[in-house]
């Protein structure tokens, strides 16, 4: 008789650089099951299925698979025992084609023969793989020109020819619209239905509720409760993840009192790049006292329309102009910054901080051209370190051990907080997030949101550029759906989810 | 037309050497190790296929201690970066420094500087060497004969093999390489030690089969125009052969120059190499053609268990 366990992990401990990211943890996944593994970030969910994968090698602790003990010594050998994962940055060689990185993975199972006749062999695995679970792929096409949700498919399509049976999925709906994870999650519980073990790692808790059969919670390397997600309501799991002491609820939204208007983008339009123009004649208002939010599917020229705002360089014609100041065109990011705009871009650590820097001197970034710390040729250490260190009080930021700790050892929701306190350091007038939550926990998800809407209270205009539906929805006074590189649509509160969903899939 | 026959007669030599020591930068860095140490291999070559002839009087042999000379001496460079995971550009530099002492050394150690060697001979193609003016291009030794067959294997192995397909996968995106169960510094120390055998034959090339004697130093920076030559030919093992026959070019014109009587200053010539280098580079920044053709891990070190 088969074993009922496909794979279990127990006692298993992990540190990194003096970080405990496991302690003692345990895992079981069933045959037959989708097993969401549930918890915040930093948790130690992909830690420990890097570990189930054979990525990292444990500390502590034993690995079952099918109840035998082994002990993995790589990614080749949990392939060879049936675990595949899907990472959350996905592991494929961008430059070659899909049926190429397919066979790279197929190492360890090539039959014999030449290059040309396995690659011609493997095409033809991958589209009877793809009919099966309903995918379209094209194994000829280069991963370089597939979308995130298609390049998601291929590494499933990947995952499965190399043989998994135990098939992890690390964060696989951050990446997709709605519709997209949806279609995704009912593939996977068909997988599970024929045989195999899924395991979801994940923090949307609707996820766990409408797909998974079991789920594992975590908490600080720590995995604390496995239960039946039908047995308990949301509420209850969100306090398992979130802790006790953390219950706190959405920023309340009171109305906004708009008053004048303060940003006026008209005719925006980009140079043509892969065949279309990613801006095609953005039109929108922004007053004070208002979030306006732009939702929209990823990549219709919402990362472009930030940067044009935040003074980045895009080439572009068209107005962009801050009422009673004139037109922004030729004003750099740093005369922009000058009259109170204050930008929290999506790329936390690429284009908000400066990684190898200290805390406190991505801090004073901000408003070093001021005098506040010296002159330019004498900057006062000591200033610049005590306006950090009442800004990371004031702004919460956890975490920092030291002014002099590199920035890039905060975690995605502390190196956040720090960008939000180095760009509020001034009231600014103008506010530009884009995706200012993507990857957060709950609760630095709340503390952002809380510091959008002060912002707005006291005056500011702020533009909220996201991709997470929710977010607009519970945070913007104003809707602009944007698709093909166009405001299609506005939507003032209460909004229709139904109908914004619309407009963001039918102007594609 | 004497000039321009010979001129061109001239060329295949002087490109040869361009052409080995690129090819075998390029199927280093294709597994995503930055190589900047050709300078110092092609010395090693070039001291160790002297004295091997000296000691067995067989030239054949003696290229062949040649490329294994260097592909040993490789080794250390290996080590640095692949298991120390020392910088790639530092690792480079030094070994061009090591190499350029260690064959000076080597060479008046064992009293193998200007003693002549006599190469080999040159035959010429059945037919093609009648040709007028371009004749003489097709009198040559066999190892220039072989070097576009070495290219032609190379890429084969490169880009219609499935270990090909794995090095360079390696170089560009070695966690996805890893996750996939590819040794990745096992590929890239074959990637390491088969290109420095090719740049070691390069330069005992130079002085066994051209110059036919040592001289400390004698490669005289055509390493460094190797490295330009591969920017120059975006990783493309035919363009550096054509990049290759350019360079050949341009440097058989100079003694051809000084043949009929212009006068240069040496140290002008000396120059020449990387005055043409320069250019070249400044060429390639300009003209901003896409450099999605560099390995993508060009440079950095594999490191499994790293947080992202």
């Amino acid at each position: 008789m088969k074993p009922e366990n496909a794979i279990q992990l127990t006692g298993v401990s992990k540190t990194f650089d003096g970080f405990r990211a496991l302690v003692d943890a345990d895992f079981t996944a069933k045959w037959g099951e989708v097993h969401a593994l549930l918890g915040e970030n930093g948790a130690g969910k992909s830690s420990l299925m890097n570990i189930a994968a054979g990525l990292y090698g444990p500390e502590g602790g034993s690995l079952f698979i099918d109840d035998n003990a082994v002990e993995l010594k790589g990614p080749k050998q949990a392939a060879r025992l049936g675990i595949g994962m899907v990472h959350q940055h996905f592991k494929l060689v961008t430059p070659f084609t899909v049926a190429e990185n397919i066979l790279l993975n197929l190492g360890h199972q090539l039959r014999s023969g030449w290059h040309r006749q396995r690659l011609r062999q493997v095409s033809d695995d991958i589209r009877a793989m793809a009919k099966k679970l309903g995918f379209h792929i094209d194994p000829d096409a280069r991963i370089s020109r597939l979308s995130i949700a298609e390049q998601q498919r291929v590494e499933i399509v990947k995952v499965l020819l190399a043989g998994a049976k135990v098939l992890i999925l690390d964060e696989p709906t951050a990446v997709l619209t709605e519709d997209e994870a949806e279609r995704l999650l009912t593939t996977v519980q068909g997988l599970a239905r024929e045989g195999a073990a899924v395991i979801l790692v994940t923090h949307k808790m609707n996820d766990v509720l409408r797909y998974a059969d079991q789920v594992t919670i975590m908490r600080a390397g720590q995995t604390i409760a496995r239960l039946k997600p039908d047995s308990v309501s949301v509420d209850e799991l969100v306090k398992l993840t979130v802790g006790e002491s953390a219950e706190r609820s959405e920023p309340v939204m009171n109305a906004a009192e708009p008053g004048d208007a303060l940003l006026s983008v008209r005719q925006l339009v980009s140079q043509v790049s892969d065949g279309h123009p990613p801006l095609n004649g953005v039109d929108l208002t922004l007053h004070r006292g208002e979030i306006y939010g732009i939702a929209g599917v990823g990549g219709n020229g919402q990362s472009e329309l930030a940067n044009v705002l935040m003074g980045l360089p895009e080439a572009v014609t068209g107005e962009v102009e801050l009422i009673g100041e004139g037109s922004l065109s030729d004003l750099s990011a740093l005369q922009r910054r000058q009259l109170g705009i204050a930008s929290i871009p999506a790329d936390r650590y690429g284009a908000a901080l400066a990684g190898p820097l200290s805390i406190a001197d991505n801090f004073a970034l901000g408003d070093i051209h001021s005098g506040r710390y010296g002159p330019p040729w004498w900057l006062r250490q000591r200033a610049i370190e005590n306006a950090s260190d009442a800004a990371v009080l004031q702004f919460d930021v956890q975490g920092v051990r030291s002014q002099k700790q590199k920035a890039a050892l905060l975690s995605g929701g502390n190196a956040q907080k720090l960008v939000i306190a180095r760009e509020f350091s001034r009231p600014p007038n103008l506010v530009l997030a884009h995706s200012p939550s993507r990857g957060l926990d709950v609760k630095a998800t709340l503390a952002v949101r809380e510091r959008l809407k002060a912002a707005r209270d006291q005056g500011a205009a702020v533009l909220l550029i996201s991709e997470d539906l929710d977010e607009v929805l519970t945070l913007a006074d104003r809707i602009g759906v944007m698709s093909a590189g166009r405001i299609v649509a506005e939507f003032s509160q209460p909004a229709d989810r139904q109908a914004i969903g619309q407009a963001m899939v039918n102007h594609v | 037309m004497a000039l321009i026959s010979s001129w061109l007669g001239n060329t295949p030599e002087f490109a040869v050497p361009f052409a080995l020591a690129a090819l075998g930068l390029i199927i280093t860095e294709k597994s995503g190790v930055l190589a900047l140490g050709a300078e110092g291999l092609m010395l090693v070559g070039a001291v160790m296929g002297i004295g091997a002839y000296l000691s067995i009087e067989n030239t054949p042999l003696a290229l062949i201690a040649a490329m294994v000379s260097a592909s040993v001496v490789s080794l250390l460079f290996a080590l640095m970066v692949l298991v120390m995971r020392i910088n790639q550009v530092i690792s480079g530099l030094v070994l061009v420094f090591f190499c350029q002492g260690l064959s000076t050394w080597i060479g008046s150690q064992f009293g193998w500087v200007n003693r002549p060697v006599p190469g080999l001979s040159e035959f010429a193609v059945w037919g093609l060497a009648d040709i007028p003016i371009l004749g003489r291009v097709f009198i040559q030794n066999a190892v220039v004969y072989a070097t576009p067959l070495i290219f032609l294997l190379s890429v084969w192995a490169l880009y219609r093999t499935t270990a090909g397909l794995r090095l360079r996968a390696v170089g560009e995106n070695p966690q996805a390489g890893d996750a996939a169960g590819i040794p990745v510094l096992g590929y890239r120390l074959a990637a390491i030690v088969i290109g420095a055998a090719l740049i070691g034959l390069a330069g005992a090339f130079i002085s066994v089969l051209s110059t036919k004697l040592w001289i400390a130093n004698m490669t005289g920076g055509r390493g460094w125009i190797a490295v330009a030559l591969v920017i120059f030919a975006r990783w493309s093992p035919w363009k550096a052969l054509a990049g290759a026959l350019l360079f050949g070019c341009i440097e058989a014109l100079i003694p051809q120059l000084a043949a009929s009587g212009i006068k240069l200053s040496q140290y002008f010539v000396f120059m020449a190499p990387y005055l043409i280098t320069l250019g070249v580079m400044i060429w390639v920044a300009v003209s901003k053609r896409d450099s999605s053709s560099q390995p993508g891990a060009l440079g950095s070190p594999f490191i499994r268990e790293e947080r992202t």
